[in-house]
């Protein structure tokens, strides 16, 4: 599956350019920060790159085979939840993995224990909170043990407390080698979580750089004027 | 006035007495609806479900059938049923015309496009919702349609309510392939219509109660199962 090679990768609904030529290549380890203003293109980019879109133009090179059938998972802003239980909102994930019952439902134990919701398993996912959810989520992606999980602004609206446990658990997924994808508005948290930070606009990938070099020394004008326009921000903690 | 009011009284009177011809046509009633609706919910809420899920060529076309099928006269159902089960009709051979089985045939295909439309609507609503997701965990046609039908049971259950109210309220379509035959195929609409035009009232007004009390018992059963479920599921 990698290293994933995004080639020239356009998407232009009606002509209006979403997409405008994306050149990224992503190696096996690590987590990956999309950053950029909105209407940027980063939650395009990962709907491409999940198959949920397909690209008008270009190609993507699954480390030279073909795009595998199982492996990807993506976790949204706002998640589904199934009007079911915590643990059913999970153990449905690997339906599609073939999966007999009861090992389902015993996996997906396994990964609400180390997300935290295990004594919720019984519960209504729907009456979790937002924070709850999303881990809740993360839990459905992680019971699938996939090689590349894409994360669509998982953190937005929580509190700081919801966000630091997703961090947290982002950071476990990653150790057990699952590749990470990861698109926010939050600089603070790319420098916690980030090793490498794609930074786009308008529909391009202006810069791709690790994260340390990319908050000292952004390559680009647009990045640089991104970042300042965070820093008040982040200064005041 | 007072004719009125002793024919009420004599209808509740067979009621409190559980007229043993009362009791036989509304046993039947139940019977034969409750059948063509288990069927109708076999049939009908899996196919509401794949026109919700399935993007196919012809699939306007279905839906324009199933919604226009919904209000389709139950007489002309009845007279599609009796021409299939009539001697020289395809079916004529199974003997099925004039039995309770070609009433439950008759009222199933009348339940099934109103089951259908009723819940595609509402599995598509939560399709539009789930699609996303369903397809990021690769999950297959068949998948996603058992995971929606799942997802939906509460709201579905107004399908079913809407399946059983019109099979219970028909009577074009089992007069015709019934043949309201005493002690065979009478249910309650064919009796209560009879027992009209024939001048016994009472029998008709007792079976109508029936009728209206056993619908909105289904009705508030559904009504606090759906508030139950809200409150458990959110």
């Amino acid at each position: 599956m990698f290293p994933l090679r995004l080639c020239d990768i356009r998407f232009q609904p009606n002509g209006r350019p979403v997409l405008d030529g994306i050149d990224l290549e992503l190696g096996g380890e690590g987590i990956t920060l999309v950053l950029g203003p909105n209407g940027a293109g980063k939650s395009v980019l990962l709907r491409t790159i999940c198959g949920l879109l397909e690209p008008t133009g270009g190609k993507i090179d699954w480390g030279g085979g073909k795009r595998p059938e199982l492996g990807v998972m993506m976790v949204f802003q706002h998640p589904m939840m199934l009007r079911t239980s915590v643990l059913e909102n999970v153990a449905v994930a690997l339906k599609p993995h073939g999966v007999p019952r009861v090992e389902r439902r015993r996996r997906a134990e396994r990964v609400l224990d180390r997300v935290g919701l295990l004594a919720r398993a019984s519960d209504s996912a729907r009456l979790l909170s937002g924070g709850e959810q999303q881990r809740l989520a993360l839990a459905r992606a992680w019971v699938t043990a996939p090689r590349l999980l894409l994360l669509d602004e998982p953190t937005a609206s929580l509190d700081p407390s919801a966000t630091a446990e997703v961090e947290r658990i982002v950071r476990e997924i990653r150790t057990d080698g699952t590749r990470i994808l990861m698109t926010t508005h939050n600089l603070g948290q790319a420098t916690r979580l980030g090793d490498d930070v794609v930074f786009m606009s308008a529909g391009r990938v202006r810069e791709h750089a690790p994260v340390q070099r990319f908050f000292a020394r952004p390559a680009s004008d647009e990045a640089r004027l991104f970042i300042q326009g965070e820093l008040p921000w982040r200064l005041n903690f | 006035m007072y004719g009125l009011a002793a024919t009420f009284a004599d209808a509740f009177a067979l009621l409190a007495t559980f007229d043993h011809r009362a009791v036989e046509i509304v046993s039947l009633s139940l019977r034969v609806s409750g059948s063509a609706v288990i069927l109708g919910t076999l049939i009908g809420l899996p196919l509401g479900a794949c026109l919700a899920v399935g993007r196919f060529p012809g699939r306007s076309a279905a839906l324009v059938t199933i919604n226009g099928l919904m209000g389709a006269p139950s007489v002309v159902v009845g007279v599609v049923v009796y021409l299939i089960l009539s001697r020289s009709g395809p079916l004529g051979e199974l003997g099925l015309l004039y039995t309770p089985a070609a009433m439950v045939a008759a009222q199933t295909l009348l339940v099934v496009p109103l089951m259908a439309a009723i819940a595609r609507q509402i599995i598509e609503d939560a399709w539009q919702r789930y699609a996303e997701e369903f397809r990021a965990m690769r999950f297959s046609w068949s998948q996603s349609v058992t995971t929606l039908l799942y997802d939906c049971r509460h709201s579905l259950v107004v399908a079913v309510l809407a399946g059983l109210g019109r099979a219970m309220s028909e009577v074009g379509a089992v007069m015709i392939v019934g043949g309201n035959i005493d002690h065979a195929t009478r249910v309650m609409t064919t009796a209560i219509a009879l027992e009209t035009s024939k001048g016994d009232l009472p029998l008709a007004i007792a079976l109508g109660v029936v009728l209206v009390v056993v619908i909105l018992i289904l009705n508030a059963f559904a009504f606090a199962m759906r508030a139950w479920a809200m409150r458990r599921y959110g």
